[in-house]
């Protein structure tokens, strides 16, 4: 019961949206942010509901048995996920309410906002392949939509551009799929391990391997599959650039990537080594093109795949330690990133640019902003008692102590580049020398009360590291990944081993 | 029925024939839809396929013929009713027998048409579905002008 709202609630607003909210636009509103709400507070229970469960609930749909029907499977790193999507979706959709009134259609966006989330708790969720395909489809296309919603023609090119490799690349999933099934007869994930486990490891399974670190890279915008994401993320409104980059990238990639590579295919370290050298390439590249940008979306786009590297590393090195710091980290990052994104969407909408070169001085003017983005600078480059200063430093602990201390000096030292980029966006937009841009219209209520409510929570997030809740929230999150193939053996009991295979 | 375009589409011969089969495609598209639990095919084929009836008028007649008789907000509401229905029928499922989209009506007499339990039913939906965001899809491309210069 509890499973399904996560995909029949949003579901059912966006049709919603769509009948009924086409001739009064403000019901749209209304609708997203109750069904937001909705599933926040489900997640909420979910999570503190999960232990009594004993770590796993499974939901089979129309009441047929795995592996003959799709299953929605609830385990420690599932909530976590959609909580961390929750906040994100409420705090954009409760900012989208009058930021959207720039733009025309308003039904649409939220109907098509809906929509995405809907993808996203989907792919969180399931415990099948074909479905988590179809999810990311419905959060993927829906995401295109929304890139190209301001029409414009350099956006229209960005949705463009996302669409093409985005389809491209989820047809490499489904190719993926396609041989798994062909040879395992079976799509339920689990089950996948199963038949893997009792046949051994085939060849072809590397090619699978491949096939998905290129399809579910390009989701997460890992290096040499990034090339979308600087121009797909500045080109959304804001509240969907907060979206696209506080938890699509994350959902579609990074806990795509963990759950198959860890507890499918028991975290295969040819895999962890490749992910391992793309992580770092995207902290690289990513933090260096970031500090020449003078588009504050754009800077920030950069700045996203950087950041989305320490997550990958801290996955990779595939230490407990490592995987507290990425899962931490995946959770600071979509915070205080989609926070950075609302403030660039205040600043927008306040002056109607966002090329740094034309703002500055604006701290006096947009005294919420101003402040909210520094909140977010301090916390995504890593100053105590910041929320990004305890996973930066997790992770580079984690790649000290697992032996790898070149990379563990190159993170500590890109986390200086991070600093220096938003630094950049300090001077430029809200100290210093006056820009030409002027203050044409004030941010309103409910932008400024998401921004400061997303400020506050990077610091009250930092509670987490707090032992006693570490140990008993966080560490059941590292064992499920850390676990590896127990997650198999977890859902075993509930597969239905009748005479059909 | 009155045409008031008649020098826009294809030529007499093309119209002529339409007039004929675009009836045979609409109800093949049907046919489709309720034998979908018994036969090949299903609520989505059969809705493209009504949807291509559509689609065909508006080949052979020219856009404004087709502008004048349909109505484009019914259009998008039916579209968002059956999708609404489709979920509601899962919820019923989840409410009957506690999984989501659970087969709650009586299963039936094999091979016959009501047979099936609720997937008739689905079927129907997911056409209306299907047809009318198919038909919405090609009928904004159509009606988008070209802007002049």
């Amino acid at each position: 019961m509890i499973l399904s709202q996560f995909i029949f609630v949003p579901l059912l607003a966006a049709f919603l949206i769509v009948l009924v909210a086409r001739k009064k636009e403000n019901i749209a509103a209304v609708i997203a942010l109750a069904a937001c709400a909705w599933i926040l507070i489900v997640s909420f229970i979910a999570f503190f509901k999960l232990p009594a469960h004993g770590g796993m609930i499974l939901n089979n749909t129309s009441g047929w048995k795995i592996p003959y029907t799709i299953s929605l499977i609830l385990d420690n790193l599932s909530s976590f996920m959609l909580i961390v999507v929750s906040i994100v979706a409420f705090f954009s959709a409760f900012y989208a309410i009058q930021y959207i009134n720039h733009f025309t259609g308003k039904w649409n966006f939220f109907a098509l906002f809906m929509l995405m989330v809907t993808g996203m708790n989907g792919v969180i969720l399931t415990g099948d392949f074909f479905n988590l395909y179809v999810f990311m489809e419905i959060a993927l296309i829906s995401a295109y939509a929304l890139v190209a919603f301001g029409t414009e023609s350099e956006e229209l090119e960005a949705a463009f551009k996302y669409a093409t490799m985005g389809a491209i690349t989820s047809t490499m999933i489904l190719f993926g799929i396609g041989i798994l099934y062909s040879y395992t007869s079976t799509l339920t994930m689990a089950d996948v391990g199963l038949q893997l486990r009792s046949a051994g490891t085939p060849k072809l399974i590397f090619l699978v391997y491949g096939l998905f670190i290129a399809g579910f890279g390009l989701k997460t915008a890992l290096v040499p599959f990034h090339a979308w994401l600087p121009d797909a993320h500045p080109s959304a409104p804001a509240p969907i650039s907060a979206m696209l980059s506080g938890v699509l990238i994350k959902t579609l990639g990074v806990y795509a990537l963990v759950r198959i590579f860890f507890n499918v295919f028991g975290a295969p370290t040819v895999v962890l080594q490749i992910l391992m050298l793309l992580g770092t390439l995207s902290i690289v590249i990513g933090g260096f093109l970031s500090v020449v940008q003078w588009d504050f979306k754009r800077l920030l786009g950069f700045s996203s795949i950087s950041q989305v590297g320490f997550i990958v590393i801290g996955f990779a090195l595939g230490t407990p330690l490592g995987i507290l710091g990425g899962i931490l980290h995946l959770f600071y990052h979509a915070i205080f990133k989609s926070l950075l994104f609302l403030d660039s969407g205040a600043v927008e909408y306040a002056t109607d640019t966002r090329d740094l070169r034309q703002l500055g001085g604006l701290s006096k003017e947009l005294k919420v902003t101003s402040a909210t983005t520094m909140v977010g600078t301090l916390s995504i480059s890593g100053i105590p008692p910041f929320n990004g200063f305890f996973s930066k430093l997790i992770i580079i602990i984690a790649c000290i102590s697992a032996g790898q201390i070149v990379i563990g000096i190159i993170a500590a030292l890109m986390s200086i580049v991070t600093l220096a980029y938003l630094l950049k966006v300090q001077k430029h937009a809200f100290y210093g020398k006056k820009g030409s841009a002027k203050v044409l219209e004030k941010v309103p209520f409910a932008m400024k009360t998401a921004m400061i409510i997303l400020a506050a929570l990077c610091l009250i997030s930092s509670a987490i590291m707090i032992p006693s809740i570490r140990k008993n929230y966080l560490n059941p999150i590292v064992d499920t990944v850390m676990g590896k193939t127990s997650y198999i053996d977890k859902i075993e009991p509930y597969l239905d081993k009748g005479s059909v295979k | 029925m009155q045409n008031n375009f008649p020098n826009e589409g294809m030529s007499v011969i093309v119209k002529t024939i339409t007039r004929f089969t675009v009836w045979l495609i609409f109800l093949y598209g049907l046919y489709i839809v309720i034998h979908g639990h018994l036969s090949p095919g299903g609520g989505f084929a059969g809705g493209v396929i009504v949807a291509l009836s559509y689609v065909h008028l508006t080949l052979a007649y020219g856009k404004n013929f087709v502008m004048e008789r349909v109505n484009k907000f019914a259009m998008n509401s039916l579209e968002a009713i059956a999708a609404i229905l489709i979920v509601l029928t899962g919820l019923v499922g989840l409410y009957v027998t506690g999984y989501f989209l659970a087969n709650f009506m009586g299963i039936g007499k094999l091979y016959t048409l009501l047979s099936a339990g609720y997937i008739p039913m689905l079927n129907i939906f997911i056409c209306v579905k299907v047809s009318m965001g198919l038909y919405l899809v090609f009928y904004y491309l159509a009606s988008f002008k070209q802007q002049e210069g």
